[in-house]
Formats: structure tokens, C-alpha cells, sequence
């Protein structure tokens, strides 16, 4: 497997065309027969600003402020982070991708822009259908009950209200949170949440799914659940992407593994051997 | 392997030249995931997402009322308390009401329809920026936000208008035919309204000083809209401009309308129904079309 640590990943696409021992045949992984390509991340590089991050010497008092205006400076809080720098792959149908890097690799921003919430700097990406984020939970009010809170979070992700009397007893099944689904969601416990939000977001289905941490928390047995759910996801023709800190997750769920480095692809492939490698590092 | 190692073993898996990742994407029709709907496929998106206006505002009310022990019934207090504020100073300290007959009723007239428009255009403008994590999340068609606020303040107005109705019977204003008439002119507030919360989501969304600013702006409107005076009266030796310029006020014209049917008992001058048909819409088809310029900006931070 090729490390691409080159500038950009073109220089990368370049080096991946020798024959990398990688490219030898191996059992296959996946169950899964490849389809067409799903979605399409063309050189993509992702620009977005941040407010508020002064150093120690630009303190924002009023002064200063007003300095920075008479001297007509920009606010020097706002800063610009370069956070993914020409990414470019293919997923297909049927894929399971992982995505794994440090904290503050782009693993969500480059999440974001296959959904189409961020706009691309430069690059582009195509799908085909919506992709969708696994994130019900910016929706969700936690002082609401839970049953108020899976109908909103349902009518959130599009859906209709005969799809939501479908859906309302699979989703409190699956949450397994019983009859606290009449209580407030500030008195669940975080494991509690996390399920009825893996619930609720996972009941639509999704020909592109893309989930950010949501297995972090959860049991032992609730994460099996999530688990078997990902995998039907992906058997009914779909493509998942997963961000996961726990790597164990990533190797049982995915056919495939993209190893995000500083906004870069450093590897991209068979999920134990980029995972082997990434653990090296 | 059935894994391809990376985009360009997949994009040349049949060997030869290599083609571009565009070029495949097209092959397989895939299309670039942001692109902002026409109008008429962006109108039918809002429309599928009804349910989720809805149950947005009212949980939105729901949740904001939980934490004090009064709850919900804030709904009713807040307007009361607003009126019994302002009576108690520009009516009993600053004695106004010398020139004005029947001036409690009068002033909360005033205060109730004016405070419709300043709530749902001041929250209109905080509906995309305080809800970032929630566009930056999901899809939908972003003029819910300001939607769901504007339901969430329609909401609200029924109470009030419960209370407006109740104190203006209290200082002895009779039941006429002519308050069939209110949810008229409601309703051409409330679309005023969306317009105007639209257009203003997008200046919040966009100009991140906008809320500071908002509370001088929208004080500043309440003082020139005639709530605690007469315009009419006021203006006498203002030049001809600057008095219509006031009376054209969309604000002064809905409260000026509300009085009529409920206070003097009339059927409002044509001159009335033009300026608030007017302001209606052209605020929605403004406000609608500005917000709609910038959809696929929204949330990019």
C-alpha cells in the first residue's frame, strides 16, 4: 500500500498506479458486490472560517476593537482553517467506508461536504441521490420527552407523518429505553441518548449514510445492534461512511478504510492493513 | 482484491487513458451535492416539510417554557405585563392619555400588534445563525427556520390577542361585526411578517452584528409607529413627506387598523387596506426571493 505523503493527491494518484503489493488478490472482504460509483470526491479541498480564536496578546476588549476599526484591520479572531486539502476517491455501491485520523484531521468536515453542507473551496464532489448525515441530534431538545423528540427528529429528517406511525414503535424498540421514552431527554443517562439518537436517525432509509462517532457510546449489546443495522444499511444497495475513534468498530463494520492526515488522504484501503499502519503511527 | 486501493485504480479500472473523476461522475450521472432548487421545486420542498415547521415551533415552545415553574402560562403573562408596563408609563406618569379617548385601549392595541412584528422578525433574524449545528446537519430547505419562528410567534399571538380582546371589553369597548374583520388583518400581518423575518434571516445570518443592533432598530420603529401617540395628531406641522412616510409605516398601519375595528368602530379608509395589502406582498415576495438567493450559503460558517 502506497503512503501518500506527497503535496497533493494528485502526486498521489500518480504513485498509486505502479503496482503496489496491495493490489495483489486477497479473500475478499466484502459480501457486498461493487456497484456503480455512489459517491465521487473530485480534488476537494474545504476552506472554512472560525470565530473567536484571539490569541493572548489581541484580547477582545472594547478597545481593541475599536483600534482594529480605526486602523481598519480585520477581526483578528476570525481564522481561516485550510481543513481538507485535495482529497479525491470513488465509493460504490455496497461500500462500508471507515475513516480514521487524529482529532482535527477533516474526518467530519470531509463528512459534511459529501452531504453537501459545506460548501467546497475548490474540487468537487458528485453523488448520486442525497447523502445523508447520521446527526439527528442537532434537531433533538434535550428538555423535550423522548416521544416528542422522535417526532421531531423524524419530521427533521424528511419524513412523512405515515412514515413516522411506521416507523415510532421500531425506533423505541430499537433505542431499548423502554418507558423512559416519556421522560425528558435531560434525565437520560449519555449511553440512553446516544441509542435513541442512533434510533431515531437510522430509521429513514438512506442510499448514502454517513455517521459521525454515533457508536462512541452505547453498551456492548446495543453496539452489536448498530452494528447489524450498518450492515443491512449497506446490503440494501446503500453507501455507508463511518467516523469512529474506536477502531475496533471500523474493522468489523468496514469493507474499506481511508486514513485522513492533516486534511490529506494518507492511505486508503483494506481496512487491516491501513489500520495496521495507522496504529503504527 | 475487491476493494479498489484508492480513486484512481477505480477511475482507471479499464486501463488506457485515464479519465477524469468529472468525466466518470458524469458517465454515471452523479450530480454536484450542492445546488440551490428553482423556486418552484424550493416551494414544493417547504411544503413537504410542513410537519416538521409545525412540530419545530411548537417544541420550540414547549422547551422554552419548561425550565420555569409558571410553564406556559408566561403566554399569557408576558402580553399582561407588557400592557400594565406601558399603561403604567406613558398613560398614568407621562399622561399621555389627555388627548386620546379611551387610552388603555388604545396603547395595548398598539403594543400587541406592534409586538407581533418585532418578536417574529427579531427572531427571524436569529434563526439561521443560532441554528448552524442543525443546517450544518441536516437538509432541508433552510426558510423553515424562519417559518417555524413565525409559527411559533402566531402561536404566541393568540394568546395575546385572547388578552388584547379581554381588556379592551374590560374598558368598556362594545362587540361589533366588525371584528370579523381581526383575523383579516392578522393574517396580512402575519404574511407581512414571514417576509420581512426571511429578509432579515438572511442580514442575521450573513452580518453577525445584526443582533446586536436588532433591539435599537426594532426600538427605534415602535417609537415612530404611533403606539403611545396619535400620529395624526402629532404630525400636524410636520411637512407633507415625512408624514406620509410615517403613516405608511407598515407597523403604523396594521395597529391603525386593529383600532378601527375594535376602538372607533369603523370599516378601515381604503387608503388603509392598500397600505397593508401593500406591505404584505411585497414584503413575502422580497423577503422570500432574498433568502431564497442564498440557500446553499447558509451554515458555511
Amino acid at each position: 500500500m502506497a503512503e501518500l505523503t506527497k503535496e497533493s493527491s494528485h502526486v498521489a494518484q500518480e504513485e498509486s498506479q505502479e503496482p503496489k503489493p496491495a493490489k495483489k488478490p486477497k479473500p475478499p472482504k466484502a459480501t457486498v458486490e461493487l456497484g456503480t460509483p455512489t459517491v465521487i470526491v473530485d480534488n476537494l479541498h474545504i476552506v472554512y472560517k472560525v470565530y473567536g480564536a484571539a490569541s493572548d496578546s489581541q484580547k477582545g476588549n472594547a478597545a481593541n476593537a475599536l483600534m482594529r476599526i480605526v486602523r481598519r484591520q480585520g477581526r483578528p479572531q476570525m481564522k481561516e482553517v485550510h481543513a481538507v486539502k485535495g482529497v479525491s476517491f470513488v465509493a460504490r455501491h455496497g461500500e462500508a467506508i471507515g475513516i480514521v485520523g487524529r482529532n482535527g484531521s477533516g474526518k467530519s468536515t470531509l463528512l459534511r461536504a459529501i452531504a453537501g453542507l459545506l460548501p467546497p473551496h475548490k474540487g468537487a464532489v458528485y453523488t448520486d441521490g442525497q447523502p445523508s448525515l447520521l446527526g439527528v441530534n442537532a434537531a433533538l431538545m434535550k428538555e423535550l420527552t423522548g416521544e416528542r423528540n422522535i417526532v421531531l427528529g423524524c419530521y427533521a429528517m424528511g419524513m412523512s407523518p405515515g412514515e413516522l406511525r411506521d416507523k415510532y414503535d421500531e425506533i423505541v424498540d430499537f433505542s431499548g429505553i423502554g418507558e423512559f421514552v416519556q421522560f425528558p431527554m435531560s434525565t437520560y443517562s449519555s449511553g440512553m441518548g446516544a441509542r435513541l439518537r442512533f434510533a431515531i436517525s437510522s430509521a429513514k432509509t438512506h442510499d448514502v449514510l454517513l455517521i459521525d462517532e454515533a457508536l462512541a457510546t452505547g453498551d456492548r449489546e446495543f453496539k452489536k445492534r448498530s452494528q447489524k443495522r450498518i450492515k443491512q444499511m449497506r446490503e440494501s444497495a446503500g453507501t455507508v461512511f463511518l467516523v469512529a475513534h474506536n477502531l475496533d468498530v471500523i474493522e468489523d463494520t468496514c469493507s474499506r478504510v481511508i486514513w485522513l492526515h492533516k486534511g490529506k488522504i494518507k492511505m486508503d484501503g483494506d481496512p487491516t492493513e491501513v489500520l495496521a499502519a495507522y496504529n503504527k503511527a | 482484491m475487491s476493494q479498489p486501493d484508492s480513486a484512481v485504480a477505480d477511475a482507471q479500472a479499464g486501463g488506457g487513458a485515464p479519465e477524469s473523476l468529472a468525466a466518470l461522475a458524469a458517465r454515471h450521472g452523479l450530480r454536484r451535492a450542492i445546488a440551490r432548487p428553482s423556486l418552484p421545486a424550493y416551494l414544493r420542498q417547504l411544503w413537504t416539510r410542513r410537519h416538521f415547521i409545525l412540530t419545530y415551533a411548537t417544541s420550540r415552545t414547549v422547551s422554552k417554557y419548561s425550565e420555569s415553574a409558571l410553564g406556559q402560562l408566561w403566554q399569557v403573562l408576558t402580553p399582561l405585563l407588557n400592557a400594565a408596563v406601558y399603561w403604567l408609563m406613558f398613560g398614568v406618569i407621562l399622561g399621555q392619555s389627555k388627548n386620546i379617548e379611551n387610552y388603555p385601549a388604545f396603547l395595548i392595541t398598539g403594543v400587541m400588534v406592534f409586538t407581533f412584528t418585532q418578536r417574529t422578525v427579531t427572531g427571524g433574524a436569529k434563526s439561521v445563525s443560532s441554528n448552524l449545528s442543525l443546517i450544518r446537519a441536516l437538509h432541508f430547505p433552510r426558510a423553515s427556520l424562519p417559518l417555524a419562528y413565525a409559527v411559533q410567534e402566531l402561536q404566541q399571538l393568540a394568546w395575546s390577542m385572547g388578552v388584547l380582546v379581554l381588556l379592551i371589553l374590560v374598558t368598556g369597548e362594545p362587540i361589533t361585526w366588525l371584528w370579523l374583520l381581526i383575523p383579516v388583518t392578522l393574517a396580512l400581518q402575519l404574511v407581512f411578517n414571514i417576509g420581512m423575518s426571511l429578509f432579515m434571516a438572511r442580514v442575521g445570518a450573513f452580518v453577525r452584528d445584526m443582533n446586536q443592533l436588532l433591539p435599537f432598530i426594532t426600538r427605534t420603529w415602535l417609537y415612530a409607529s404611533g403606539v403611545f401617540y396619535s400620529i395624526s395628531e402629532r404630525t400636524d406641522k410636520l411637512p407633507e413627506v415625512l408624514r406620509w412616510a410615517l403613516e405608511f409605516n407598515p407597523a403604523a398601519a396594521y395597529i391603525e387598523f386593529m383600532r378601527d375595528l375594535l376602538i372607533y368602530q369603523r370599516f378601515p379608509e381604503r387608503w388603509a387596506w392598500i397600505t397593508c395589502v401593500f406591505w404584505a406582498v411585497f414584503a413575502l415576495i422580497v423577503g422570500f426571493w432574498y433568502f431564497w438567493r442564498a440557500e446553499e450559503r447558509y451554515g458555511r460558517g
